[in-house]
């Protein structure tokens, strides 16, 4: 299946702004973050088609993921 | 009735040589404005705080000079509000250095300043109130003095200690705003809950390189939760990105723009929105935090 994956802020260097990947059936959000070796304590807001989801939340066909990095700096 | 006539002469001769503070104020506005040295002068003539004086001015409908700027984008009557107004600023370092600075010139009448860190060398490159002279000073102290030095009409409380879950109430209470300006993502969480207990907006900001984001949580929402939900412990990606001087100043600017419109109960806020910043591709965006638009598994 085809997944849309944009990528904000410092997730985007050494990757993309946005791609759409294919991934097989059953593909969790955790496991898209894992492809592109995003570290899970870095992931902030996720959103699929723009609604919130956490990372066990399973992608379907031609959904498009966005990924955000937590910051907390100040 | 000669006790009554030698009462009355009193009073003549003390309006007419000492006059009162309003009736100073009046006679020296120009126009609408009083200038600052006759801020100064009436304080120090009549024995009262430049904030006593800042208050009458204001009652009267004039304006301190020093706020003329201020003008159509905030009225006589919005800066009086400003001024009755307390804004608790929680840390003191790149964006609460920034973001305390604004609000004095701003003309908030009283800070409440709540850091216990003191400066170090890493902060040279973006927090305000550091200077190499001043390496190894309370931050709030550094603030106090500042403040002082370039609005000492606002009242400013230094307090030099952590927030936490158990001091926060106690620390923020008579506040009408707070201001994340922390540097830890498990204190911020904790300061969200202290200000929803007291139902007190909060208005966040947080930052990391090129990147930084805003919102502001009113009471009975769960902004800062929703936003950090999936944080575990630790901190963020400012750890590996580093902090620049530009984006604690346009960050700490947004989340002064939030208190503004917040106090003067104008504007729109980020209400249920966040708004994401990259500076590095130069993109804003405003994320919907509504619960409503949250899956629920």
């Amino acid at each position: 299946m085809k997944i849309t994956v944009k990528l904000f802020a410092s997730f985007r260097a050494g990757r993309f702004d946005i791609e759409t990947v294919e991934y097989p059936e059953g593909t969790t959000v955790a496991d898209v973050a894992d492809s592109l070796k995003l570290p899970q304590s870095e992931l902030g807001i996720m959103m699929v088609n723009s609604r919130h989801v956490k990372l066990e939340r399973v992608l379907a066909d031609g959904e498009t993921l966005a990924l955000f990095p937590l910051l907390g700096g100040g | 009735m000669p006790t009554v006539k030698h009462w009355r002469c009193f009073r003549f001769w003390a309006v007419g040589e000492m006059g009162t503070l309003p009736i100073f104020v009046r006679d020296h506005a120009e126009g609408q404005l009083l200038p600052w040295k006759r801020q100064v002068e009436a304080a120090e003539r009549f024995g009262v705080t430049l904030a006593h004086v800042e208050g009458v001015v204001l009652e009267r409908g004039l304006l301190p000079a020093r706020y003329q700027r201020n003008c159509a984008a905030l009225s006589c009557g919005d800066q009086l509000t400003l001024f009755r107004s307390c804004v608790a600023v929680v840390g003191c370092g790149g964006l609460g250095g920034y973001v305390v600075e604004e609000l004095a010139r701003l003309g908030v009448g009283r800070l409440v300043i709540i850091d216990p860190d003191l400066f170090e060398e890493h902060n040279l490159n973006r927090q305000l109130f550091s200077s190499p002279g001043n390496l190894g000073q309370a931050k709030v102290q550094a603030a106090l003095a500042r403040i002082s030095e370039i609005n000492p009409a606002v009242t400013l409380v230094p307090i030099q200690e952590a927030l936490s879950i158990e001091n926060g109430a106690g620390l923020l209470a008579g506040c009408q705003v707070v201001v994340d300006a922390l540097d830890t993502i498990k204190v911020r969480l904790e300061l969200a809950d202290v200000c929803g207990g007291l139902n007190v907006p909060l208005v966040h900001g947080a930052i990391a390189g090129w990147y930084g984001h805003v919102a502001t949580q009113f009471p009975g929402d769960d902004t800062l939760q929703s936003i950090y939900s999936s944080w575990k412990s630790g901190k963020g990606v400012e750890q590996t990105l580093g902090n620049p001087s530009f984006t604690p100043a346009l960050v700490a600017s947004l989340e002064v723009a939030e208190v503004c419109k917040l106090l003067v109960g104008q504007g729109t806020p980020l209400r249920g929105r966040q708004l994401m910043i990259d500076l590095y591709s130069m993109e804003l965006n405003v994320i919907d935090m509504a619960e409503s638009n949250r899956e629920s598994s």
